[in-house]
């Protein structure tokens, strides 16, 4: 069905959608307005699932931790200070191979307060073991919701899906929203490596021994790596069933191109925007879009070696570059512009400035666009 | 994948047997027991067995932690250092 919704409503249909039995969350601007319609569905009866009510981030990523080990599909969102404080239970959920969805609106982390988009956030995840995907558009934050539960569960690793504070979180757009008789021919019964059952007890959070545990860590790191391929096989499977195909990156007028922009998030359609005013004037440019930070698409980056590549970052790693930055740069050499950090709006024109500069040889190593 | 460094059965005597860690061992007065279960109720190792309105205590497994003691109202468990 085609209607007008927010992002943060749309992640809500995805999740109802998406049949959730467990939800808990706390709060917190700009990411209040998916629970708040969870918490209407659950109230009116459109979603048969508890609602529960906590007294922190670190306290409903606990819960939903409770829920999902149990065995219940669960899920819980937050932005930036609250997922700083759900910080410890994000790593617990991880190691323990819990398979769950969270939603990160993106957010500005403070001092001085500021609810604007800013990928650091999501981004302070990328070491913990959480698979990470990132929103385009509204219609991405639905299906990339409904995706995460399907590639969650077949991996055993937690799922978080990035949506832009505002740019999407607040702003309608025409979506499709699928049926739920669609969504159930896509996602396959909850299954999960161990579920808590009272009458065939287990301990669960034991101590381990270093060099099991070490394993333990190896392990993630495998199925991390082989999670790439049954998230393109979800994405492809999306795509024959609702007509919109996903997978770990986009690319956007890249097959002639001899300078490629490497961008994640709501951005990219402005940058879409932007290499076509180049194209238009004869420059050969596209847009990689990464629609997954981890894993990281190594191998499609990999596949510019020889292009001129500008990383464009919307996240700060405190180092000398931004976060993609460096994760782009471990593969090949690469410049890099700090952009758009703390909510600073970067229009088409400014990026067609940008990437006319980058085309002409005038950016450095690392350049930081301030206004 | 694999899940055993994340669960365990829990079983009797899966860590060992924890009775060599004791340094005070919880020796019982029967004849000043009152029956009243306390020390089964708190031992936190299961090893305190209700015989009637009498107890026997697991020495095997036993850490010797002395919470028996300590809520015992009828002083009937005494502490005792190990040889």
């Amino acid at each position: 069905m085609r209607t007008i919704l927010t992002g943060n409503y749309a992640v809500a249909e995805a999740v109802r959608l998406s049949r959730v039995k467990v939800i808990a969350a706390y709060p917190i601007t700009p990411q209040t307005t998916i629970v708040e319609r969870l918490a209407e569905m659950v109230e009116s009866g459109e979603l048969d699932a508890e609602f529960v009510r906590v007294d922190s981030e670190h306290s409903a990523l606990a819960v939903v931790y409770g829920s999902a080990t149990a065995g219940l599909r669960s899920f819980t969102a937050t932005s930036s200070h609250g997922l700083l404080y759900m910080y410890e239970m994000c790593w617990w959920v991880a190691n323990a191979r819990i398979p769950l969805v969270m939603a990160v609106v993106t957010r500005t982390i403070g001092p001085p307060w500021n609810i604007h988009t800013d990928h650091t956030d999501i981004l302070t995840l990328r070491d913990s073991g959480w698979i990470i995907a990132m929103a385009e558009n509204v219609q991405e934050a639905l299906d990339l919701t409904i995706q995460g539960f399907r590639i969650s569960e077949e991996v055993n690793l937690p799922f978080v899906v990035g949506l832009d504070a505002f740019v999407l979180s607040h702003t309608a757009e025409v979506v499709d929203v699928p049926s739920q008789e669609d969504v159930d021919l896509f996602l396959p019964e909850r299954r999960q490596a161990y579920v808590l059952n009272p009458n065939d007890a287990i301990a669960i959070g034991n101590i381990a021994q270093n060099e099991h545990m070490m394993r333990l860590r190896f392990e993630m790191a495998k199925d991390m790596e082989k999670s790439k391929d049954v998230i393109e096989d979800a994405g492809k499977e999306f795509g024959e069933i609702f007509g919109r195909s996903y997978g770990l990156v986009e690319h956007y007028r890249t097959e002639d191109a001899d300078y490629v922009v490497v961008m994640s998030g709501a951005w990219c359609g402005d940058a879409k925007e932007a290499i076509d005013v180049l194209r238009e004037k004869g420059i050969k440019i596209g847009l990689l879009k990464l629609s997954y930070i981890r894993p990281f698409p190594r191998e499609e980056i990999r596949k510019l070696d020889g292009k001129d590549v500008l990383v464009v970052d919307r996240s700060f790693s405190m180092s000398y570059k931004g976060i993609l930055g460096l994760e782009v740069g471990s593969v090949l050499d690469c410049k890099n512009v700090i952009a758009g950090l703390c909510g600073v709006d970067v229009s088409v024109e400014e990026f067609v400035k940008m990437f006319k500069m980058f085309t002409n040889g005038e950016i450095r190593d690392v350049e930081w666009w301030l206004k | 994948m694999g899940v055993d460094v994340l669960i365990s059965k829990p079983s009797k005597g899966s860590s060992g047997k924890t009775g060599l860690w004791r340094t005070f061992k919880p020796v019982y007065y029967e004849e000043r027991c009152i029956g009243c279960g306390e020390c089964y109720l708190y031992c936190p190792e299961d090893c305190i067995v209700m015989k009637g309105l009498k107890v026997e205590i697991d020495y095997e497994f036993c850490k010797g932690c002395g919470i028996c003691s300590n809520v015992c109202p009828a002083n009937a468990i005494e502490m005792v250092k190990e040889l």
